[in-house]
């Protein structure tokens, strides 16, 4: 199947940094206010106030979080907010030396994905673990919130710094 | 409901590479030009045209299909986008498939292209806007995140070393030495070149990952009677699925990809495939790090779930294995340019099954082989089987 694949041309690094050949550049200009809208609003509001909450569906039973103003699985509104504990479990993790731009990290950062005591089975949130020497995290570690000073708190997934073990 | 059979009759791609002097626009082309050349057509055979290519802001050009049409050879005729992220690739195969099997177009020429190399620094920079806006970006992430968050979930329900997942890092270099456009094969890659590579986001390691790459193939997909007065070796499109998970990634179980199982239940169904580990021939499952294939395989019902693995060990995967799983070298080997890795898989089954891979060819003539890429917020199974 060669006959198949057009020779394409590739370039180096080099032929960049030399100027070997033309290219040109632009920087995206835009700029995003989102609203947090009526479940997450009031979830934001909550960790703005030291808690965390989830909502429950009448149909299924479930208590979900993070907060929707409806359940995707049975399609109906949610009927309220729940407490939920600021303690949880560690359902999965990873360990993370690199930015986002594949620069190394001098610490690296410890991504969770953690279910939340009070919600149903498996209902995880995607937050960071701290105060954890990274070889000594597993999954099924139980972990709890460390929460910003209030008047530090802006009603933000950021107002619980990292969660760490419970130990 | 009555369907007309649909065929792939050519395809065609272009190298790919880690940067391409072509636009976008420009790799489209080489890529369709090549596929209509394959099955002696021209632009005026074809009646429509499917654009597959992920996020616009790779390439920073809104509306970028339309942007890269005249590339695909969409002027003046019916175009629609395939786009449900590294899913796009084997989607747009299966929006081929449909225009032909409804009965509205006899010939369709199907155009994936990426070319993530104009995203700087990195195209990663492109990608953190998959993550939730308000809860999870605050937080940092980056696209490794959620495969590493899957990958342990994987290894640790089922008990798998980081050494048994290296192994289809491995087999997929190594076949990629044998695909003439491939960015990446490796003769000599062993598994502790795997296990010492940087480690980025545990347990995630520089060769556990697909590069950045950019590239553009095509294929040309006909009605029975078109196909059968332009080749005589078509390859049938016997049954495609797709299907979506909910975009809470953080409530599913990660261990396993339901939605991929799901899509592979639909297409089975339509291929009348009651067993599919006897009846499936070869598989081109997306691996865009190496865990993904084993993962997908088991989705695919090619092997029970956490024992795909053990598969790999015994070379049951390898090309001349039972089940020869990514013999293109796939996107760990040949390369990820999002949207057109997965269809250079599909493309890859083409030329297997019409015993035209040259030194990739599996042998025993096969008769039937799945392709299937996944995409989206990690959520979406697209699989296409196709049969001669």
């Amino acid at each position: 199947m060669k006959e198949h694949v057009y020779d394409s041309l590739y370039l180096s690094e080099e032929d960049f940094e030399t100027g070997r050949v033309l290219f040109e550049t632009w920087k995206p200009i835009a700029r995003y206010a989102w609203d947090a809208g009526i479940a997450i609003g009031r979830y934001l509001a909550e960790l703005k106030a030291g808690r965390l909450v989830g909502v429950h569906c009448p149909s299924c039973g479930r208590i979900l979080v993070p907060p929707r103003m409806f359940c995707q699985d049975c399609f109906v509104p949610t009927d309220g907010f729940v407490p939920l504990q600021d303690t949880g479990t560690v359902i999965t993790f990873s360990i993370c030396h690199v930015r986002w731009d594949m620069v190394r990290l001098e610490h690296p950062l410890i991504p969770a994905v953690i279910a939340i005591d009070g919600a149903s089975p498996g209902m995880g949130i995607l937050h960071l673990l701290g105060e954890v020497d990274p070889q000594a995290v597993r999954i099924g570690m139980r972990v709890r919130a460390v929460w910003k000073p209030p008047e530090e708190r802006e009603g933000a997934i950021t107002d619980i710094r990292y969660f760490k073990p419970l130990e | 409901m009555a369907r007309n059979r649909v065929a792939i009759v050519g395809a065609g791609m272009t190298k790919f590479v880690r940067r391409a002097q072509e636009t976008s626009k420009e790799l489209a082309w080489e890529a369709a030009s090549k596929a209509l050349e394959s099955c002696e057509l021209t632009l005026k055979d074809v009646d429509a045209v499917v654009i597959g290519s992920a996020p616009e802001a790779f390439d920073g050009v809104h509306m970028k299909v339309e942007y890269l049409s005249d590339g695909c050879g969409g002027w003046g005729k019916p175009v629609i986008r395939g786009f449900v992220g590294g899913g796009t690739g084997v989607f747009s195969a299966i929006q081929g498939w449909y225009h032909v099997a409804s009965g509205l177009f006899d010939t369709v020429l199907v155009v994936a292209e990426e070319k993530m190399s104009a995203c700087q620094p990195h195209p990663q920079g492109a990608f953190i806007t998959i993550f939730d806006n308000i809860t999870e970006r605050a937080l940092g992430p980056n696209l490794l995140w959620i495969f590493a968050l899957e990958m342990n979930a994987y290894m640790t329900r089922y008990g798998l070393s980081k050494r048994d997942i290296a192994l289809v890092s491995v087999k997929n270099k190594r076949n990629a030495v044998d695909h003439p456009a491939a960015q990446l094969g490796d003769p000599n890659i062993t598994v502790e070149d795997v296990l010492n590579s940087e480690v980025l986001a545990w347990p995630v390691q520089r060769l556990d990952v697909s590069p950045v790459t950019d590239g553009a193939v095509a294929v040309v997909m006909a009605a029975e009677h078109v196909a059968r007065r332009v080749t005589n070796k078509p390859v049938w499109v016997e049954g495609v699925g797709w299907n979506l998970d909910t975009a809470y990634w953080t409530n599913r179980d990660l261990s396993y990809p339901t939605y991929v199982e799901e899509a592979a239940r639909m297409a089975y169904k339509m291929a009348g495939i009651t067993e599919p580990r006897q009846q499936i021939h070869i598989a081109e499952p997306y691996d865009p790090f190496d865990y993904k294939e084993l993962h997908h395989l088991e989705g695919l019902l090619l092997f029970d779930k956490g024992k795909a693995a053990e598969a790999t060990a015994l070379g049951i995967t390898q090309r001349d294995g039972d089940l020869p799983v990514c013999p293109s070298g796939g996107l760990l080997g040949v390369g990820n340019p999002i949207s057109a890795a997965a269809l250079m898989k599909v493309a890859e089954l083409f030329w297997q099954l019409r015993g035209e891979a040259g030194a990739r060819q599996v042998p025993g003539q096969p008769k039937r082989g799945v392709a299937q890429a996944w995409g989206d917020l990690m959520q979406v199974g697209t699989v296409i089987v196709l049969g001669v």
